[in-house]
């Protein structure tokens, strides 16, 4: 009994020192734009483990999920940008300028809060209804944001918020490189492991709520519904938590995404983002939170491996580029769904209960 | 006090549900007393599954209301239902079926348990001990119905007879005052019939009132203390089990209904 846990305390602390390492090999090896590739993963899985307690846990298809994260990064955006003074000098003469540390759980509430909102009427709706239903909702959001400059500026529309205040950590602002015992950390360093330490928190958190009551009572419903409101289950403040609980990871993301990108537009959060978060969630395991994660790194990398490997490779082999590296990722991308779909249905890492089930379907 | 334990533990009054057209049940009035094994019997489409859909909150009645315990609900959601102490099983096993068998009777425990988000991320001392309950309880369910297979099983994967009797642990997992079974024998052999016979007996003994759907004549004869028998939606008959075997109009609901 005492090995394995030894060993796993090894695993443990190798794995965190390999991802401590990890910014500064892959800015040695591959250049820092990699880095900053790895800090937008991290974004993704926080986002993918989020849509993993509503459709994952709780079994809620949501399309719309995108809008969440929207929600958190204009949270930010209009709160730690000269954009509110600009528009509205007379109400905010030097601007809101909350600190990020204040608007961050503020965020996640507000996101939180219009989980609930857009939970609320599809309560009564199931699969394919309640996929369509929350797409709408998430279109509404992103074309809201485009459509609210007028009559009163309110997000800019189109041409999004500029100039986000850095997140400051202690005092120091994480937009410049930063010396620490002798060691200069560039500022997508200092956000690697900012992303890492939030998605730390964002996989305890999911790890704990999965092993709950809470999390028992999320499965019956994704199982039967009708079952579990039978045993005693309120069904309906269990899928507005859910729809709360996923938002609020969206939220959080968001505003991490304003604050690391000092932009937004409502470009970022179109039906396609929606779409990617999902596949991350079904093509690494759903319900699963190993394979939830290993799905927000493969589909977060595989748009930038392309652009980086396939166009020099084109350019070697025929001299010019014949195809665009973004039409082959959707090719790519909707290829790798259908194979999966045929050969591993339960994802690259198919839950506990799913890949016991298997196992049992081959010994049978 | 003595007032409410002196009532039925279940009393409907007058109670009719349509489904368009169709009358399903129609000024059913019938009580149970608590404490006994009561049957529930007729023809197949006779109204016995949409009766457990009302007393248990899945179907509301177009008329008449019920009381049970001493309150009386009209339009209640199943979760209210099942919080007041009545617990089911279903006709065509509705279990959770990837879950493991242990999940299953672990859900059942939600209702008398308090855990929230605060509780499940803090893990505190009380989470703790209330989760450890939980299981532990669970796994004297499980040995309780019958189940000698490990709790990891999952439930889809226990046998037909051992579905029955999962979901039996899982309603009893509620701590109901009364349990309600929706044909529980349909599709067992005569042994499993046998031992879920003295499973119910045994449920009873512990003080717990069992309203009983069943085909077989011989395990409601056996078993129950009353009967009524239910045909077209309307109750047609009452009584001891002897009596109502006896009694003309159930003999001619049987023979026209088709056989069971
Ligand atoms: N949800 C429903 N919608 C329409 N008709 C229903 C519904 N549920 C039951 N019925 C009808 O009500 C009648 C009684 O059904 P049921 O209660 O299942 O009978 P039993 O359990 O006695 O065999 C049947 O005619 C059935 O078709
Ligand atoms: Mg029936």
């Amino acid at each position: 009994m005492k090995l394995p846990v030894q060993r796993a305390k090894i695993v443990f602390w190798l794995a965190l020192a390999a991802l401590l390492l990890l910014p500064f090999v892959t800015d040695a090896l591959l250049g820092r734009g990699w880095v900053r590739i790895a800090d937008f993963a991290m974004l993704y899985i926080m986002l993918a483990l989020g849509l993993n307690i509503v459709v994952g846990l709780a079994g809620l298809l949501d399309l719309g999920y995108i809008a969440f994260f929207a929600v958190g990064a204009y949270c930010y955006a209009l709160t730690g940008s000269p954009h509110l003074a600009l528009a509205f000098p007379s109400l905010f003469p030097g601007g809101v300028h909350l600190p990020f540390w204040i608007v961050l759980p503020l965020a996640a509430l507000v996101a939180g809060g219009f989980g609930v909102l857009l939970g609320a009427p599809t309560l009564r709706l199931r699969g394919d209804y309640l996929a369509i239903v929350t797409l709408g909702f998430g279109e509404i959001i992103r074309i809201f944001l485009n459509n609210l400059n007028a009559p009163l500026n309110l997000t800019n529309g189109p041409q999004g918020i500029s100039r986000i205040d850095p997140i400051r950590v202690a005092d120091v602002s994480l937009n410049a490189s930063q010396e620490i015992f002798g060691i200069t950390l560039p500022s997508v360093h200092l956000y690697f492991y900012l992303f890492l330490a939030f998605t730390a928190l964002v996989i305890f958190i999911s790890r704990r709520l999965e092993k709950s009551r809470i999390g028992r009572a999320w499965m019956a419903i994704r199982e039967d519904e009708v079952a579990a409101s039978a045993m005693g289950i309120n069904t309906r403040n269990l899928k507005l938590l859910a729809f709360a609980m996923g938002a609020m990871f969206g939220g959080v993301s968001g505003t991490l995404f304003a604050g690391f990108q000092g932009f937004v537009s409502p470009e970022s959060f179109s039906l396609m983002e929606s779409i990617m978060v999902l596949c991350m969630v079904v093509l690494g395991g759903m319900g699963n939170i190993a394979g939830v994660i290993l799905g927000g790194v493969l589909l977060a990398l595989l748009p930038e491996v392309l652009r980086h490997g396939i166009v020099p490779l084109q350019q070697a082999l025929f001299g010019k580029t014949v195809v665009d590296p973004e039409s082959l990722r959707m090719l790519l991308f909707g290829g790798a769904l259908i194979v999966m779909m045929l050969y591993r249905p339960a994802g690259l890492l198919p839950s506990r209960v799913r890949r016991r089930e298997l196992d049992t379907d081959e010994a049978a | 006090m003595n007032n409410i334990a002196a009532l039925p533990l279940l009393q409907l009054s007058s109670i009719g549900k349509q489904f368009g057209g169709l009358s399903a049940l129609s000024d059913v009035s019938l009580h149970i007393r608590r404490g006994e094994i009561y049957g529930l019997i007729g023809p197949n489409g006779a109204g016995k599954t949409t009766l457990f859909n009302v007393i248990t909150g899945l179907y509301q009645a177009n008329a008449g209301e019920f009381q049970f315990n001493g309150h009386s609900y009209k339009a209640c959601k199943p979760h209210v239902l099942a919080q007041a102490g009545i617990a089911r099983t279903f006709q065509n096993i509705r279990l959770f079926a990837n879950l493991t068998a242990l999940e299953n009777v672990m859900i059942g425990r939600h209702l008398r348990t308090r855990a929230g988000v605060f509780g499940a991320l803090l893990h505190n001392l009380a989470t703790r001990n209330e989760e450890r309950a939980i299981a532990k309880r669970a796994g004297e369910l499980l040995h309780y119905v019958g189940i000698e297979k490990p709790g990891q099983t999952l439930a889809k994967h226990l046998s037909y007879g051992e579905q029955r009797r999962l979901e039996i642990a899982r309603a009893l997992a509620t701590d109901p005052l009364l349990l309600a079974l929706d044909e529980p024998a349909a599709g067992m052999n005569a042994t499993e019939t046998e031992s879920l016979k003295a499973l119910l007996q045994m449920i009873r003994a512990s003080g717990i009132t069992v309203l009983l759907i069943e085909h077989d004549v011989k395990l409601i004869m056996g078993l129950c203390d009353r009967v009524a028998v239910l045909d077209y939606g309307k109750k047609i008959a009452e009584g001891i089990p002897e009596e109502v075997r006896l009694n003309p109009g159930v003999i001619a609901a049987y023979l026209g209904g088709g056989d069971e």
